[in-house]
C-alpha cells in the first residue's frame, strides 16, 4: 500500500491527492483542539526541511463530528493518527474511534518531536490503547533511541499490530545572518532526503526484531526510494515531504516503483519484500 | 490547481529584482493575488510567488533574490524548464468602487496584474531606495515614495485599499484603512494546505495562509 505520512496532507483541501493513495492517514488528533506552535513553523535545509507545527488539530470532538463524516465521503480507507500527553489520552482517543466503522486503523503517534512527550514508554501507551480498541494499532516510533528494535519488540508485546517507521528527528537551523533559530519555537522535526538512511536502518532493524508489518517512510521521493524500503522489510510505504513539492507524487511513485522492480528482475514490487536481508550479514546492526 | 513543467521565456532585470517569464502552458493565471509554487532548481521545496503579469501565453513573476531558492529562480535562463503549481489560495475581490493599490518593496509583485484587471486605478508604492523603485515602472498610474517617507503617508481616506508589502506596512495600512484587502506572506512548503507551515497570527488567530489567504480582509 501507498499512504501519506501523517500531517503531510489535508484530504479535505486536496481530495484528489488523497484519492491517489491506498489509505489516507489523518493529521494527529489530540483530545483537545490545538492551534499549534508559534510561527515560523517551517524551514528548508540543504538536504531536508524542518517543521514545528505542534500538532495543530481540531481536537477529537470536532474531528468526529465535522471532519470524519467528510473524510468518509472520499472513498479512501482512513487511518486516524492520535496523540496525547499521557497514556490515558491515547486510551480515550482509541475508545472514541472504536465505534466508527470507517476508521480502518489507528496510528499511535508516540514520537512527535515538537510537543512535550509523555513520560510513559511507547509500550505502555500501546498497552493502554490495546485495551480501548479492537482496531489495528500501528505504533509510530522515533528513530532517536538507542535501540529501536527493542522498542518495537516491546510495542508488539504490548499489543501493537504494526509499525510506522519513522517519525521526524529533531533538528535545528540557524539563520545565517542573525545566528538565531529559523523556526519560531527553535527546534523542529527534520524530514526529507536527509532522513532516508536513518529510516532504512530503522526499518531493517525492526524487520529483524519483530514480525509485525511495517509502513516505511522518511525521504521517499522516487519509486526506487520506495523499493529500497520494501527491500529492507517494509510491507507498505508512505510519502510525506515529497507531497509538498509534488502533489502528483502518488501516481508518479507508483509508476516508478513498478518500473524499478521490473528493471531489477521482479514481476511485482511486492516480490522485492525483504530482499536486502537475503545476505544476513549485510544488515547486521552491530 | 494544476502542475505543469513550463519553459522559461526570459529572465529580465527590474532594478534589484528579476521578472521571470515562463510559457503559460495549460495553467490558468487565476485571480490577482493568487499565487503559484515555483520549483527552485536544486532545492527541496518550491517557492510561493504571486503572479505579477499575465501576458498572452505567458506567466510572469517578480522575484527578489534573497535566498538560495529565489537566487536559483533568478538564475534560470530562456529554454530551461521548471514545475509550476497553481493558481493557489484566494485572490483580491475585484468588485470595488474606488480602488487604491498600495505596495511596498517586493510586495508590489501582484500589483501589475491587479492593476490591469482593475483598469489601471491609482497606486501608491514605497521603496527603500531609488534602485528598488525602478520596479514601479511595472505599475501604471503610481505615485512613488522612498524611505524615510512611508507609503502609508500617501493613502487618502475613503478609498478601497488593496495592499501587499512587508508586515509592518500591512499593519499600518490596516490601522488607516480597516477594511483593506491585504495580501500576506509566510514561508510555505506546499501551497495547497498540506503542510500547515504557513500559519500566521492575525488579530490573535492563527490562519493557514495558503488556504484562507493570502489575501485577507479585516472586516
Amino acid at each position: 500500500m501507498l499512504l501519506n505520512a501523517s500531517g503531510c496532507l489535508d484530504a479535505l483541501v486536496a481530495p484528489d491527492v488523497a484519492r491517489g493513495l491506498d489509505a489516507f492517514v489523518t493529521k494527529t488528533v489530540t483530545p483537545l483542539p490545538r492551534d499549534g506552535n508559534t510561527p515560523v513553523r517551517i524551514a528548508e535545509t540543504d538536504v531536508g526541511m524542518l517543521n514545528s507545527i505542534g500538532l495543530a488539530n481540531p481536537g477529537i470532538d470536532r474531528f468526529l463530528t465535522r471532519a470524519l463524516p467528510r473524510l468518509e465521503q472520499l472513498g479512501v480507507p482512513l487511518w486516524v493518527s492520535v496523540g496525547g500527553f499521557e497514556t490515558d489520552h491515547y486510551a480515550d482517543l482509541c475508545s472514541r474511534l472504536d465505534d466508527y466503522a470507517s476508521v480502518s486503523a489507528i496510528e499511535l503517534n508516540v514520537s512527535c518531536p515538537n510537543v512535550e512527550a509523555p513520560v510513559e514508554s511507547a509500550a505502555q501507551i500501546v498497552a493502554a490503547a490495546r485495551l480501548a480498541t479492537r482496531k489495528p494499532l500501528w505504533a509510530k516510533l522515533a528513530p532517536a533511541v538507542p535501540d529501536i528494535g527493542e522498542v518495537a519488540k516491546a510495542a508488539q508485546a504490548a499489543g501493537a499490530d504494526g509499525l510506522s517507521l519513522i517519525n521526524t528527528i529533531r533538528g535545528l537551523k540557524l539563520e545565517a545572518r542573525t545566528l538565531r533559530p529559523a523556526l519560531g519555537p527553535g527546534q523542529g522535526g527534520l524530514s526529507g532526503p536527509a532522513l532516508k538512511p536513518i529510516a532504512l536502518a530503522a526499518v531493517a532493524t525492526c524487520y529483524r526484531a519483530t514480525d509485525m508489518p511495517i509502513v516505511g517512510m522518511g525521504g521517499i521521493r522516487t519509486g526506487l526510494d520506495a523499493l529500497e524500503f520494501i527491500a529492507v522489510g517494509a510491507r507498505h510505504v508512505a510519502i510525506g515531504t515529497t507531497l509538498f513539492s509534488d502533489p502528483d507524487a502518488p501516481a508518479r511513485i507508483r509508476m516508478e516503483l513498478h518500473a524499478a522492480a521490473q528493471e531489477r528482475g521482479w514481476d511485482a514490487y511486492e516480490d522485492a519484500y525483504a530482499a536486502a536481508h537475503e545476505d544476513s550479514l549485510s544488515l547486521r546492526t552491530t | 490547481m494544476k502542475r505543469e513543467r513550463l519553459s522559461v521565456v526570459a529572465n529580465e532585470q527590474v532594478g534589484p529584482y528579476t521578472l521571470l517569464r515562463v510559457r503559460r502552458g495549460g495553467i490558468d493565471p487565476g485571480v490577482p493575488g493568487q499565487f503559484f509554487m515555483l520549483e527552485a532548481p536544486g532545492r527541496l521545496l518550491p517557492r510561493p510567488m504571486s503572479l505579477c503579469l499575465a501576458p498572452p501565453r505567458e506567466l510572469a513573476f517578480l522575484i527578489d533574490p534573497i535566498g538560495p531558492g529565489t537566487l536559483a529562480l533568478c538564475a534560470l535562463t530562456a529554454g530551461e524548464d521548471l514545475h509550476v503549481l497553481g493558481p493557489l489560495g484566494n485572490g483580491f475581490e475585484l468588485e470595488l468602487e474606488c480602488p487604491l493599490l498600495v505596495g511596498g518593496g517586493i510586495g508590489i509583485a501582484p500589483l501589475p496584474y491587479l492593476s490591469e484587471r482593475l483598469g489601471s486605478p491609482p497606486a501608491v508604492l514605497g521603496f527603500r531606495s531609488d534602485r528598488h523603485a525602478v520596479a514601479a515602472a511595472l505599475v501604471p498610474n503610481a505615485q512613488i515614495c522612498i524611505e524615510p517617507t512611508l507609503v502609508t503617508e500617501l493613502i487618502p481616506a475613503g478609498l478601497d485599499v488593496l495592499a501587499c508589502g512587508p508586515e509592518p506596512m500591512l499593519e499600518a495600512v490596516r490601522a488607516i484603512a480597516p477594511n483593506a484587502q491585504v495580501a500576506w506572506e509566510a514561508p510555505m512548503a506546499c501551497g495547497y494546505g498540506a503542510c500547515y507551515g504557513c500559519a500566521v497570527e492575525i488579530d490573535g488567530v492563527l490562519k493557514r495562509l495558503c488556504v484562507e489567504g493570502p489575501v485577507l480582509c479585516a472586516a
